[in-house]
Order: C-alpha cells, then sequence, then structure tokens
C-alpha cells in the first residue's frame, strides 16, 4: 500500500496509540460473537441458561457429542457438503467455457448475456423459490440433493462466469493468435493454453460457490424435508419450543460457520471483488 | 481482444450454461407469471382458475405489501448511512500509515462477518439478544441499562435487525472504500496534506471522487440484499413480532408457504422482481457502460 511509504512524524505516537486502540475496538466487534457463539456451544443447558451469563464455566464437548451423533447433525453436515461440491463442480464445468466466450469471441447479444447473468445476483430467491417448489413437487423431486444443486446454480452459474471471464480478458491475446496460426481449434486453445493459466481466477470462483451455497438457507427450508436437509435448515429446526437449546444451536451453528470462515480467510483478497461482481476491484 | 467465430463453436462454448440457466431460471419464471394469473391456493388445489389480473390489483391495493415494502427501505435508510459512516472511518484508519501488523488483523477480522452464514447471524442474534440470558444486556447493565426486550418489542426486535445488519455488512462497506482510498495517487494526496492540515478537506476534494465508485456499488448492492433478505431475519425474529421486521421476502414467504397462496405471493414476486430489473439496469449502466 502507498499508504505505508509515508513517514510518520516524530511526536505522533500519541495518534498512533488512538488508532490501534480503535483497530482493537473493530477487531473485537467482529469477533466477540463468534467467540460467545464458541464458548456457548461448550457450556451445558444450566449453565447457558444463566443469569447472567458466565464467562468462566467448565467447558464441554457434550453439545457437539449429542448434535452429531443423537440429532443427526452429522448427515446434514455431508448433504450440505454433497450439494455444495456438486453444484460447484457443476457451476465450474459450465461457466468456464462461457466466461472464455464471453472473454474472446464477439457476437451479438453479448450484452444482453451480461445483463441476464448480472441480474441473477439480484434477484430475490423467493421469485424462484415459489415456482421452484410448485414444478418440483409436481415431478416428486421434493427432498432430493438434485433439485438443491440445481436451483443452486441460479446464484453459482453468474459468480462463475463473472469472476473467470474477468481472468481470461487478462491473459495476453498473442498466445491464441500463435495457436491459431498453428492450426490449433478454439477448443483446444481453451482446454491446453487458457484454462491453466486462468487457474486462480478458477479456484476463487470455485471457493465463492462453495461459500454461498453452503450458506444458504431459504430453497433448503422450502425444497427439502428429511433426506437432503441441508446443515443451516437443520439447525432451525431447533428452534421450536420455548426453553431453546442454546448449547446445541450454537454447536451446529459452530460446526456450520467453520469451513466457511477458512474459505473465506483463504479468498480474502478477492472477497469484496467476488461480491461487488466486479464493480470494485 | 476478441474475434468472431464460427456459430457453431459459439455454441459449444456459452450453449450448456445459457442452457441451463434458461431451464431453471427462466423457466420456473414463467410459470410463477402463470401462477400469478390463476387463483392457487395449496389447500385448496381444485379450485385451481383463471383470475386475470386480480392477484396483482390485490398486491398493489394491499397495505400490507406496501408496509413490507416500506419497511425494507425502512431498514435500508437505516442501516446503510450507519454502514458507510463506521466503513469510511474504519477505511481512513486503515488508510493511515504505521502499525502494519494491526491493520492486517484487522483486515482478517473485517472478512469474518461477511461470510458468516446468514441463519447462523440470525441465531447469533437469537442468543446475544436474550432477553434474561443474553450477553447483550449483561454488557447494557455494565452500563447501567435496564433490562431490553428485544426480540420481543416491535421497535427493538427492527434495531436488533439493523444491528446484525449492520454487523456483517459494515466490513464489505469498509473494504470497498478502503479499495477506493488505494487508488487515489500518491503524488496527489501527498501534495494536498501540504496544503492543508484539515483531514476533512482531504476526504472530501481529494479522496471522495475515487470513493463514489465504490459508494454507488455499495448503495446498488445493499438495495438488492435488503430486497433478497431472508435468512437472517427469518432465524431470529420469524418476521415478528407482529409483523414488526417482516420485510418483503419474508413476507412473499409467508404468503406462499405458510398461507399457502401460491398466486398471490406469485404476484408479488413478480412485483418484486419487476423493481429488481430497473435497479439492475441502472447497475450496468452505471459500471459496465464501456465494457462488453
Amino acid at each position: 500500500m502507498a499508504a505505508d511509504a509515508r513517514a510518520i512524524a516524530p511526536g505522533q505516537g500519541g495518534r498512533l496509540a488512538v488508532q490501534a486502540l480503535l483497530l482493537l475496538l473493530i477487531v473485537l466487534f467482529c469477533v466477540f460473537p463468534f467467540y460467545w457463539m464458541v464458548t456457548t456451544s461448550l457450556k451445558t443447558q444450566i449453565i447457558a441458561l444463566q443469569e447472567p451469563p458466565a464467562w468462566i464455566f467448565h467447558p464441554t464437548l457434550s453439545n457437539y457429542a449429542e448434535v452429531l451423533f443423537d440429532d443427526g447433525v452429522g448427515r446434514t453436515l455431508i448433504n450440505s457438503l454433497i450439494i455444495a461440491i456438486c453444484t460447484t463442480i457443476l457451476a465450474v464445468g459450465l461457466g468456464c467455457p462461457a466466461a472464455y466466450a464471453l472473454a474472446r469471441f464477439e457476437f451479438r447479444g453479448k450484452k444482453d448475456l451480461w445483463f441476464w447473468f448480472i441480474t441473477n445476483r439480484m434477484v430475490s430467491p423467493i421469485v424462484l423459490a415459489l415456482p421452484f417448489f410448485l414444478i418440483v413437487r409436481q415431478i416428486g423431486l421434493l427432498d432430493t440433493h438434485l433439485v438443491l444443486i440445481l436451483i443452486y446454480l441460479t446464484f453459482n452459474l453468474p459468480i462463475v462466469i463473472w469472476i473467470c471471464t474477468d481472468q481470461f480478458r487478462s491473459i495476453p491475446y498473442d498466445l491464441d493468435e500463435a495457436a491459431l496460426l498453428e492450426g490449433a481449434s478454439q477448443w483446444r486453445i481453451f482446454r491446453s493454453i487458457c484454462l491453466p493459466l486462468a487457474m486462480p481466477g478458477v479456484a476463487v470462483s470455485a471457493i465463492f460457490s462453495f461459500i454461498f451455497s453452503w450458506n444458504e438457507l431459504m430453497y433448503a427450508l422450502v425444497l427439502t424435508r428429511k433426506t437432503a436437509k441441508t446443515a443451516p435448515a437443520m439447525a432451525v429446526s431447533f428452534m421450536e419450543g420455548y426453553n431453546l437449546p442454546y448449547g446445541k444451536i450454537m454447536a451446529t451453528s459452530t460446526l456450520i460457520v467453520i469451513p466457511v470462515l477458512i474459505f473465506a480467510l483463504i479468498a480474502s483478497r478477492q472477497l469484496v471483488r467476488g461480491l461487488t461482481m466486479g464493480a470494485v476491484k | 481482444m476478441t474475434s468472431r467465430v464460427r456459430r457453431r463453436t459459439l455454441l459449444a462454448f456459452i450453449g450448456p450454461s445459457v442452457l441451463a440457466l434458461a431451464l431453471i431460471g427462466i423457466g420456473p419464471l414463467i410459470f410463477a407469471i402463470w401462477t400469478s394469473l390463476h387463483f392457487y391456493n395449496l389447500t385448496k388445489l381444485k379450485q385451481v382458475h383463471f383470475t386475470g389480473l386480480e392477484n396483482y390489483v390485490t398486491v398493489l391495493t394491499d397495505p400490507i405489501f406496501w408496509d413490507a415494502m416500506g419497511r425494507t427501505f425502512l431498514l435500508l435508510g437505516i442501516a446503510l448511512p450507519v454502514q458507510i459512516a463506521l466503513g469510511l472511518g474504519t477505511a481512513l484508519l486503515l488508510h493511515q500509515p504505521g502499525l502494519g501488523f494491526l491493520k492486517t488483523l484487522t483486515r482478517l477480522a473485517l472478512v469474518l462477518p461477511m461470510a458468516t452464514t446468514y441463519a447462523v447471524v440470525g441465531l447469533l442474534g437469537q442468543v446475544m439478544f436474550n432477553v434474561k440470558y443474553g450477553v447483550v444486556n449483561q454488557l447494557l447493565g455494565f452500563l447501567g441499562f435496564d433490562q431490553i426486550n428485544w426480540i420481543g418489542d416491535p421497535d427493538n426486535a427492527f434495531i436488533a435487525v439493523v444491528f446484525w445488519d449492520v454487523w456483517q455488512w459494515t466490513p464489505f462497506v469498509a473494504l470497498v472504500l478502503l479499495a477506493g482510498l488505494t487508488t487515489v495517487p500518491g503524488e496527489i494526496e501527498e501534495a494536498a496534506r501540504l496544503e492543508t492540515k484539515s483531514w476533512w478537506k482531504v476526504l472530501r476534494y481529494v479522496q471522495l471522487p475515487f470513493l463514489v465508485p465504490g459508494l454507488v456499488a455499495v448503495l446498488i448492492l445493499r438495495t438488492a440484499d435488503t430486497l433478497k433478505l431472508f435468512d437472517m431475519v427469518f432465524t431470529m425474529t420469524r418476521g415478528g413480532p407482529g409483523n414488526a421486521t417482516e420485510f418483503i421476502s419474508l413476507l412473499i414467504q409467508r404468503v406462499g408457504f405458510r398461507a399457502f397462496d401460491q398466486g398471490l405471493a406469485s404476484a408479488q414476486a413478480i412485483i418484486l422482481l419487476v423493481i429488481t430489473i430497473v435497479l439492475s439496469q441502472i447497475y450496468i449502466r452505471v459500471f459496465y457502460k464501456e465494457v462488453r
């Protein structure tokens, strides 16, 4: 960053201290809910229902054991994993060639196509959830993995296409030209030259696709019941009744959130670009 | 650089994606339009019949729909300025020289809220904002406040939604604006700082022009995301108490899946879609005018 190159004038120690304090406050604000989530997940129901809340207590892993083995959260996590991985593979497989075409070919209707992809990012999922539910119920596919894998494409495919188009554009065109002169087909150029060079972008788009699918709740709530139930939908089902099992809810939440946070940290530099569909680099 | 290719090659590359999105995106949409023109109640499937634009007339004259719409934009109107103010402050802090390690730590911490599963944010809201066992009331108690019934009171539940929206998306605004700040050419900023000691003048006259694209992106994306907002509110308040936190996507979900009136819900969804498309148009006009 250019700002770092600016020298710090002497006598600015006080200002630096204030700045450091503010930064620490920001970190605390961001991280505290996670701290509370994890500690609550280690509390027994009795401690969780203490008032005022306990900060120091004997931690126990019993909530994790209970949700994973008695309540079937383990299976819903596997469902989430299957669905997120399949939809990501499908989105990358379909999206990469399309992105290549958008980056390299000239054709009519390109703008409209682009507009359509972006609109998919903006539309509320409830708009599609209604008809999808009726159709899927009609053809007997309710509560299957396949349905979620397909419907998640509506937001994953645009993301993959956007990020990869950008990546393909950054690859010098000379390589293509040289290969074309050699008589290589477009498909060959895509497979053997451009795709390997575009791998960083492909990987980032895959991470995004995974995170979005893993986090999704509304479609899962509407389109699954039992067999294909995902982990977020499972976490919600603990919310019934009067005395909520706080420890179990937070244990499930922790299990859901940890993988996403790891992926998000890996892709942290690209996160903003992905979330704005490239409007901000 | 781009080139013209034969139609068959082009289709081989983009055909599968377009076909997939058409089948899962456009197909159901057409069905939703069909549903919206019918009386279609899941508990009275034998009585499904064509009603023309009746559902649309109902929606457009229905105060519940416009209340939910108004509430959605009220949420945006309250949360977004807070996010921009806090986000800008954070971005300016991170743009200051020095404290390299702490700044890296902050940037990593900022990534966490926006990646968090929305449903989990709502669950955290339930746990932390609970009247009796919640840590938020405990902390407020240290500051001398009385117990506040967050989730059970209409106004407070709305504030709780604003709080979590701010928690989750201020980091996003901060990082977008920070990206804008780093596009200000170093020499220009240096020169400005030699001219004036006022950080406000530097911000207003030197940095702000570079922040405008980011601010517009934030405005449009936050608008779209607020119209989409469902998971976090559903898990925290279910749209309640009453309909104090029933935002537009929650309303449509309730009408379609808890009142089973698919026809009416579809009409609401189509109207929401039209609003979203208008917004996307603006988005494209502003950002992608020179490209593709």
